[in-house]
């Protein structure tokens, strides 16, 4: 049985494998940094759709047939397929899931529902009911721009605090035993809220829930820097990732170079108009699908946390003029399934 | 003290070193030069067609339904809003930010229809100067007639 440990983690006890991964892009993210690390990268971010929010469910789709292809599964091996995206009422991943014969969960933390995703599935399976479910997540720049800023054509200017949403879509399939690299603990996030109203600036105010969490893991499992190859966060971009280092080094934690940020990794910002970095449900997910998992495949990497953070704002919310209340989630992935002594 | 009165103390000194000030000097300089380019590029077409005979009230019409045929035509093309990007106020501020910020949701919202989409959405952005400018242009307006009456 899984057991929580301290005040926020949760050991698992059951083998919980990522057995397959699959990334889909678009063409800005394809020329980024990580580029040859997708399974796809698309040259039109339509993909052939009549609108954008179509071409994204077309682009979460084809990751979720990659993985199918590339794990050889049939939609019957699938128990339960678990997703969330940026739009209202989850559109991308509900009409997605449309596609297929399988249980579904809508999901949502923002950017941070990758994370959410893989903690309920791996809960799912730790509970013995299951056995292999998909953990998906999709944003997608035009789509969200829309919903949260201004119309694509609008000749504006963005804040240099300001983070593209990335254009992408990630999926893993979480199955019960297999040959790793296995989730082992995570650690549920808390809200934290300081204070921060700046809807063009959500680094900042994610910076202290990646804090938080990141710290109570540390306590709650005795663990430091030292015993990780990396700590990944989701998308706190330059500018929060420099805030979360500061942050963690004042709380005697030194990073040393093994903390980064999906969101800082993907774009090079100093050729791509991508002000800080990336943000976005799919910015944590296609990173982690594309880039971490195939290091951790090779063994570059050996035990990492991955902490994607969310910024759980809506137009409303910020209209009315209230805070950007912040949360991450952890969970640690990695390549050895010990007995736990914690 | 808790955990989070600690991370909030440490928040408020970690958040200063981190943002970046915003280049107001190289905005200033790219909207100044942009805007005033768009300036100059207008008086000389009032100039031209004032040349051909017409007076200042027609000429200066004409200049404004040819900066906004423009404005419209490279937002259609995609062009205005990578203008935009640099030249900030410089674009935003004359007749061409109002175009382009009406053919920006016309062309962002036409895929939820004509109606709910387009005729919705069309002043979503433009909408809020028409009815601050209209009402303010008013009060002035009111504001010049007592005047006129008292003196």
């Amino acid at each position: 049985m899984a057991k929580k440990i301290g005040e926020q983690t949760i050991v698992f006890d059951e083998k919980i494998s990522i057995s397959q991964t699959a990334s889909v892009v678009g063409p800005m993210e394809g020329q980024g940094l990580l580029g040859n690390d997708f399974d796809l990268v698309v040259s039109d971010d339509c993909l052939g759709e009549s609108t954008f929010e179509k071409g994204e469910c077309m682009m979460l789709k084809t990751s979720i047939d990659t993985l199918m292809r590339k794990g050889k599964f049939t939609q019957s091996d699938i128990d339960i397929i678990i997703g969330g995206d940026l739009l209202n009422q989850l559109i991308t991943t509900t009409f997605t899931a449309l596609n297929y014969d399988m249980m579904y969960w809508g999901i949502y933390s923002a950017c941070a529902s990758f994370a959410q995703a893989l903690q309920i599935g791996s809960t799912a399976i730790e509970s013995g009911a299951v056995n292999r479910v998909i953990a998906c997540t999709s944003s997608h720049f035009s789509t969200a721009e829309r919903q949260y800023r201004t119309p694509l054509e609008l000749g504006s200017q963005s804040k240099s605090t300001a983070q593209r949403t990335v254009t992408g879509a990630g999926c893993v399939s979480l199955e019960k035993g297999g040959s790793g690299p296995y989730i082992t603990h995570m650690t549920i996030g808390k809200i934290v809220d300081f204070d921060q109203k700046d809807a063009a600036n959500m680094g900042t105010a994610m910076a202290p829930a990646a804090a938080h969490t990141i710290l109570r893991h540390f306590r709650d499992t005795g663990t430091s820097f030292d015993d990780y190859d990396m700590v990944y966060t989701g998308d706190l971009a330059k500018i929060g990732l420099d805030i979360l280092t500061d942050i963690l080094t004042m709380e005697g934690y030194n990073p040393c170079g093994r903390l980064n940020d999906c969101g800082h990794m993907i774009y090079d910002t100093t050729k791509q108009h991508a002000e800080t970095g990336g943000s976005g449900a799919g910015c944590s997910s296609s990173v982690f699908a594309g880039h971490i998992y195939r290091k951790l495949k090779n063994k570059e990497l050996e035990k990492i946390l991955f902490v994607p953070t969310g910024a759980l704002l809506s137009t409303v919310s910020s209209y009315q003029k209230n805070s950007i209340p912040s949360i991450a989630h952890a969970v640690v992935i990695s390549n050895k399934k010990g007995k736990q002594n914690a | 003290m808790d955990d989070k009165t600690r991370l909030r103390e440490e928040f408020d000194k970690a958040v200063p070193k981190a943002t970046p000030k915003p280049p107001y000097v190289k905005h200033g300089i790219a909207a100044f030069t942009i805007g005033g380019g768009i300036c100059v590029f207008s008086q000389i077409l009032i100039d031209i067609f004032q040349g051909y005979g017409l007076n200042y009230t027609e000429a200066s019409t004409i200049q404004t339904i040819i900066l906004i045929f423009l404005t419209a035509l490279l937002t259609g093309l995609g062009i205005f809003d990578k203008i935009g990007r640099v030249a900030g106020a410089g674009t935003f501020v004359p007749i061409t930010g109002f175009a382009n910020s009406i053919v920006s949701c016309a062309m962002e919202f036409k895929s939820e229809g004509f109606i709910f989409g387009l005729g919705a959405n069309m002043f979503k952005v433009a909408g809020p100067v028409l009815v601050y400018g209209i009402t303010s242009s008013w009060i002035v307006g009111i504001i010049y007639y007592i005047y006129l009456m008292v003196s």
